[in-house]
């Protein structure tokens, strides 16, 4: 890790290690903790995607889809049949990676973006499953009583432990991802974003390692949903739908797609949005979406914390230093 | 033998699986248009269907148009939507990567989402059938005349644009900008004027699907995105940029899900044309009628 982003970490982990207790402090704050645990569950999703969009040069419509196979994967093994929280999560993330593999071997195989058309077709898919299997799902009025998690004997109950316990999942989904972007497998991700084919010319596997990015951001919005299938206890499609992938998608060019920082601004930055100020104008939002995502697209497309980054960057390099040498 | 067609189920649900099959070929043109011009897939195709359906209701109701003068600028607006889009963010995007330019056209469909919803509210909307007759019993079954109606435009539309890019000077220069766009340019074809008109082009037809089903499926603000991406399906099922391959697989569409929603389940129909649109990405990118050789050369 560079300086700058040692010292950016280590604040992030203060930062999130206080900050149940400040906001306790005030009552006007103290339903922020919650906001961030949602926070926290989006930004695993969006880490993925992050990787994938930035990364690998491909878009996923279906992250919501995977956050749903999480998620009634774990309310349905629970709630049904009584299982482990912890395995049933880990049953969540293999079917999840299992479809991610069979729906991103022949579409990354393909030249191109046939992946955003089939992951767009496979998310409506599956929530219209999640619609009409009302025997497993509970179909459009939901799937309720999914029981709490323990974690060493203890039952996870109250804001603060579950913010913790997403938080620590993120902080290790975001070292985990930073790693493997500073490795050999990162170093070829670039290559092939930057050029595809000079990429497959100098012996990189494209396909198999985008199929590979594929799954690993499924796997993480699998985790993602099933956390949040216990912190909410109640689970309906709607939380699923195509709307919610856009979202993420957004979070991801928000923050900025090629910065595993920029999915983590970008998502706490919207989960505010979406859940504190937009309350007001509830059918404006899609409108409000759609505009940020337009202009991200058309002005920003390098994302909100590469943008500061430059921007703060040419601010210091103006001003009059020694060493500034006609550069 | 004249037994099995009278009143049978099954011809009722295949005149049915044909209507909104045309429905599914006209959106699946408009796909080809723009991806015949520009090798850009617009997300917001499913949109301007929407729109159509939602502007004839506002033209022919709010305005007190007469049904035709209304459906005409229905479909002229839509255009002037599909205008809009291209020359004030597709030709300001249009050095970006092909992932940017999905980006774009899908944050362009959700603002015309949000728009409408904000216009017109959630409830549904229906317009008057195009001909005043009323149903008919044909072989014991019972036929709309407006079925017949989709089924004629949608036959029109797709010779009319097989003649226009295959005969009409302007057609054939659409074309040569998707083959390459330096190229046309060198030879004297204004290539931004023709990549502007493919997008108006597209819209309107999108809006002709747009209140052509409008009479009998009803149209709310939020039936674009499933509308473009069976549409999408059978543009790939056709082969994209092929006319005649997206009227039959537009077809093919329509009738496996009339048949599933009459046989099988019909909570399950909107999954059928999804999973052909899967299964033709999976096994046969190139689709039924377009050939291996020409899709290595698109950039899609």
């Amino acid at each position: 890790m560079s300086s700058r982003e040692k010292t950016a970490f280590v604040g992030l982990t203060v930062f999130l290690a206080v900050f149940p207790w400040v906001s306790a402090l005030s009552r006007s704050f103290s339903h922020y903790v919650d906001v961030m645990i949602f926070a926290g569950i989006f930004s695993l999703v969006t880490i993925g995607l992050s990787l994938l969009m930035g990364f690998a040069g491909q878009i996923s419509l279906a992250q919501a889809a995977f956050f749903g196979i999480g998620a009634y994967g774990s309310g349905i093994l629970t709630g049904h049949f009584h299982w482990n929280p912890w395995a049933a999560m880990l049953a969540g993330v293999c079917v999840a990676a299992a479809v991610a593999w069979v729906v991103g071997v022949p579409a990354l195989r393909l030249k191109g973006h046939y992946l955003a058309m089939a992951t767009l077709g496979f998310g409506v898919i599956v929530h219209i499953v999640m619609n009409e299997e009302v025997d497993w799902t509970g179909g459009p009025s939901g799937l309720g009583g999914i029981p709490g998690i323990r974690l060493a004997g203890r039952k996870i109950s109250g804001d603060a432990a579950w913010f913790y316990l997403v938080w620590a999942f993120v902080l290790a989904a975001f070292l985990f991802s930073r790693h493997v972007l500073h490795s050999r497998v990162g170093r070829a991700l670039r290559a092939i974003h930057d050029d595809e084919k000079a990429a497959e010319a100098m012996g990189v596997p494209v396909s198999s390692l985008k199929v590979q990015v594929f799954v690993y951001s499924a796997v993480l919005a699998a985790v993602a949903g099933s956390l949040y299938a216990h912190y909410v206890s109640f689970l309906s499609p709607g939380s699923f739908d195509l709307m919610w992938s856009i979202r993420f998608v957004l979070m991801v060019v928000f923050g900025g797609m090629q910065s595993l920082w920029g999915a983590l601004v970008g998502t706490v930055l919207l989960t505010f949005v979406g859940n504190e100020w937009l309350q007001v104008f509830a059918d404006f939002e899609i409108l409000v979406y759609g505009g940020i995502l337009l202009v991200m697209a058309l002005f920003v497309p390098q994302g909100l914390v590469v943008w500061m980054d430059a921007f703060f960057r040419r601010r210091s390099r103006l001003q009059p230093t020694p060493s500034d040498g006609g550069s | 033998m004249a037994d099995i067609f009278h009143g049978a189920a099954w011809l009722q649900y295949a005149l049915g699986g044909l209507t909104i099959g045309a429905i599914y070929a006209l959106v699946a043109l408009g796909y080809n248009i723009i991806y015949n011009v520009t090798e850009i897939i617009n997300f917001a195709q499913g949109e301007f269907v929407m729109l159509g359906g939602l502007f004839g209701v506002f033209y022919y109701q709010t305005c007190g148009l007469p049904l035709g003068p209304a459906l005409l600028a229905a479909v002229a607006t839509v255009a002037l939507v599909g205008l809009l889009l291209e020359r004030y963010v597709i030709r300001r995007a249009r050095h970006a990567t092909v992932l940017s330019m999905i980006i774009v056209t899908i944050a362009f469909s959700i603002l015309l989402k949000g728009g409408a919803m904000l216009a017109w509210g959630k409830d549904p909307y229906r317009l008057p059938p195009f001909s005043r007759s009323g149903a008919f019993l044909w072989h014991g079954v019972a036929v709309q005349p407006q079925a017949l109606w989709v089924l004629g435009i949608g036959a029109v539309v797709v010779g009319a644009l097989t003649v226009f890019f295959r005969t009409s000077f302007y057609g054939k220069a659409m074309l040569a900008c998707a083959d390459n766009a330096d190229a046309a340019r060198l030879t004297g074809i204004p290539v931004r004027t023709m990549v502007l008109l493919s997008f108006g082009l597209s819209a309107a037809v999108g809006a002709v699907a747009g209140v052509s089903i409008c009479p009998i499926t009803l149209m709310e603000y939020d039936r674009g995105a499933l509308l473009g991406l069976k549409g999408f399906g059978a543009a790939v099922l056709g082969g994209l940029g092929q006319f005649y391959g997206a009227l039959v697989a537009g077809i093919v569409l329509g009738l496996a899900e009339s048949f599933c929603a009459g046989y099988v389940s019909s909570g399950y129909k909107d999954a059928v044309a999804l999973v052909l649109l899967m299964l033709a990405l999976f096994f046969k990118p190139e689709g039924l009628f377009g050939s291996k050789e020409a899709a290595g050369l698109k950039r899609f």
